[in-house]
């Protein structure tokens, strides 16, 4: 099973390396890790993306409280929450590419950020699904590059993660 | 008050009223080396490998209930003793590490002697700490002194650049400390002892199983008191000996894979198990589906979450400081007005005797070639079951929890985790220095005693009178004996030839050796070296090269299907 966990973390040098270095020890799975300090510079947040059965995302839940550098967590995917990711894709946008490209972009409220004579970076949020979507929604050869934050994510209403 | 950041760390160990530190100098520590150097409250215990500063450490704090603590310099220092803090590691001991590292500047210049020393130790510490300012010394020591005494306990590593040790800062220590990511739960959850309790008192089949948890919280006196009102069977794991006195009756053995029959076949067949500061092992309970099988409800006490339903699934887990949980689950049981099922607990003491006469213990002895257990034994007569007994890694640290019968906590020191050859006599070095007084015993054999040889000279620098017991049977006994089994009998490289005169070694780094050949001579021989109050005595006992340990449990296999003698076989 997918399960999207949320924590804070002390905003230390060698605290993701802490994080990353328990998953690669106990052999758990990370299918997106992404890190950023929140409106208190002292703390940092993670949301990672994993995978496995109930006991084991007990044990990393379990092993991730144990890390001293870490405050708190929560596995926001137990209950409603929001989850979103950011995807910059470059693209070919040459003759009648250049506007069926646009069109796609619209339809997913893309924004094309930047522009060339024969490129375009369109920049899109949404969830995985929505993400993938758009990958397989457009010509695969028009594809030039593509990067993706990694998802990140919130619990809704009365389910707030803080200190 | 302005110091050196060498002078703050010695001002701290000071306040930590830390008696020894074990350690080697080298370039990146030479500023505090010279902070040491210009005091003496803090002694320093100069080893001759730092992987044995660390053991010798590691056995101070196993022995006694203070944290241990070690200094090494940066590079080899540091890589040398990560063996040891591993060790430690695995076995929950606090301790505190301090090693050198290359100027600041230098860092990550791949400089002389240089390693990334937090990066190397982060898996095999409780936590570890890069220090880049004189000013956050104090601080730093402090926590690193809490991190490791504190919940589950364990060794927390402090890397000093050189430069940050000759700064100046103002020096404060605080304290108390406050850590607003790390907060141990030691008060145990009252509803849940409360259906501990009622379990337990229902229970038809109980079995209690302690581990090393019991021994780290000092709570063998509140266990025993606990156990004996209760009049259940208890185990003691590898790491859990002397936490229930062995020579009592309740008391069932050691379980596991060289556990005794009665004590795995109570685990097994329990319908409650009692599981204190253990964590459900592999050598302890062999293959989980296997122990799964057999219906039972378990609860498990224990500092550390992370511990519980781990392996097993836990029907009531408690999370706390095992001494609190048990002293609170000794005054409900007094309170309390459910009646206890003895009339069940009769029964299930008589099927206990059943297996208990199976006599799972009994060796053949010989007049003719000295028996390992038979040593083991006379080793206990001889010191009246009082001694701190340290042994290293293979069969005779095996026989040496199967028959010296701890009645104490703190007197067994091993390497149960990691299960590291070469701890034996550092760990005796440790035991010793912590009770000048006591007989200290080290059970080894040849091969893992050649670990850390060396530190004869340090017993002889520092005058540690122990009593070194080498079950000298020429092979990796271990190796030999799953060769044997498993193997078909090809004894790949698990035979030592070339050996030493371990007598004349012992002497020629200025001690006492002996050796001795006949079963007649055994008693003799310890006699002879307890005697020597001021002595280290080097015995070396040449063994039955083809005994084996009994009973086993071979790996992968259920805690029934036991091997209790060659003819099993």
């Amino acid at each position: 099973m997918r399960h999207v966990i949320a924590l804070l973390i002390e905003n230390e040098s060698g605290a993701l390396s802490r994080v990353s270095g328990l998953f690669s020890a106990r052999g758990y799975n990370i299918e997106s890790l992404t890190v950023a300090p929140t409106e208190d510079a002292s703390l940092s947040r993670m949301t990672i993306v994993t995978s496995g059965s109930d006991d084991i995302i007990e044990q990393i839940t379990k092993q991730l409280n144990k890390l001293v550098d870490v405050v708190k967590v929560v596995d926001i995917s137990e209950s409603a929450h929001v989850e979103r990711e950011l995807m910059l894709i470059k693209v070919r946008a040459t003759g009648k590419d250049r506007e069926e490209m646009k069109r796609m972009a619209d339809i997913f409220r893309g924004r094309i950020i930047d522009a060339t004579d024969s490129s375009y970076i369109i920049e899109l949020t949404g969830n995985q699904t929505k993400l993938d979507s758009f990958i397989g929604a457009i010509d695969n050869a028009l594809i030039l590059e593509t990067v993706r934050s990694g998802i990140v994510g919130i619990g809704r209403g009365d389910r707030i993660l803080k200190l | 008050m302005v110091l050196t950041g060498a002078e703050i760390v010695i001002r701290c160990l000071q306040e930590e009223k830390v008696d020894y530190v074990f350690g080697y100098p080298g370039g990146a520590v030479l500023f505090i080396y010279d902070a040491l150097f210009q005091q003496e409250k803090v002694r320093h215990v100069l080893v001759r490998h730092e992987q044995a500063a660390i053991h010798a450490a590691d056995a101070y704090a196993r022995s006694t209930e203070t944290v241990g603590v070690a200094l090494v310099t940066s590079g080899p220092g540091a890589t040398n003793a990560v063996t040891g803090i591993a060790t430690a590691y695995c076995d929950s001991i606090p301790m505190v590490i301090i090693s050198g590292q290359v100027p600041t500047a230098a860092i990550g210049q791949d400089a002389f002697q240089e390693v990334d020393t937090v990066g190397i130790t982060r898996p095999c510490v409780k936590h570890n700490f890069l220090v880049k300012d004189a000013a956050d010394i104090a601080s730093t020591i402090k926590k690193a002194f809490h991190l490791a005494k504190t919940g589950r306990p364990g060794p927390v590593l402090v890397d000093i650049p050189k430069d940050v040790s000759a700064q100046s800062a103002e020096y404060h220590y605080p304290k108390s400390v406050e850590m607003r990511s790390y907060n141990p739960v030691v008060k145990g959850h009252q509803g849940q002892i409360k259906k501990a309790l009622k379990l337990l008192l229902e229970a038809k089949r109980p079995m209690i199983y302690t581990g090393g948890g019991v021994i780290l919280s000092d709570a063998a006196a509140p266990l025993t008191k606990l156990v004996r009102k209760l009049g259940m069977p208890i185990t003691n794991t590898l790491m859990g000996l002397g936490g229930y006195p062995a020579t009592d009756k309740q008391y069932l053995g050691m379980p596991g894979m060289h556990g005794t029959y009665e004590a795995n076949m109570s685990m097994h067949f329990s319908d409650v198990l009692l599981a204190v500061g253990a964590r459900f092992d592999d050598r302890v309970i062999g293959d989980p589906n296997h122990f799964a099988a057999e219906p039972r409800k378990i609860i498990h006490i224990d500092i550390d979450p992370s511990s519980i339903s781990k392996r097993v699934k836990v029907d009531v887990p408690i999370v706390g400081d095992v001494k609190e949980v048990l002293e609170e689950l000794a005054r409900l049981l007094d309170e309390s007005k459910h009646e206890q099922d003895t009339a069940s607990l009769a029964t299930w003491w008589r099927q206990i005797d059943e297996w208990r006469s199976r006599d799972c213990m009994k060796y053949k002895n010989s007049d003719e070639i000295i028996k390992p257990q038979y040593v083991v034994e006379k080793l206990w007569e001889v010191t009246g079951g009082d001694a701190f007994i340290t042994s290293d890694v293979g069969q005779h640290q095996m026989w040496a929890a199967q028959y010296y019968k701890f009645d104490k906590p703190r007197r067994w020191l091993n390497s149960g985790g990691l299960g590291t050859m070469g701890v034996g006599m550092p760990y005796a070095m440790g035991a010793q220095l912590a009770h000048p007084d006591a007989q200290v015993a080290c059970v080894t054999g040849e091969a893992s005693i050649q670990m850390n040889i060396q530190e004869l000279s340090t017993c002889k620098q520092f005058r540690l009178p122990i009593k070194i017991c080498n079950l000298n049977n020429r092979y990796l006994g271990m190796v030999r004996q799953w060769q044997e089994l498993f193997h078909g009998g090809r004894y790949s490289e698990s035979y030592m030839d070339s050996l030493p005169d371990f007598a004349k070694l012992a002497e020629a780094y200025g001690h006492i050796g002996i050796r001795v050949d006949r079963p007649a001579d055994v008693e003799g021989a310890l006699r002879e070296a307890f005697s020597r109050k001021n002595d280290l005595v080097f015995l070396d006992f040449q063994i039955d090269q083809t005994e084996n340990v009994y009973p086993m449990v071979q790996g992968g296999k259920g805690l029934t299907e036991m091997i209790l003698s060659a003819e099993d076989l």
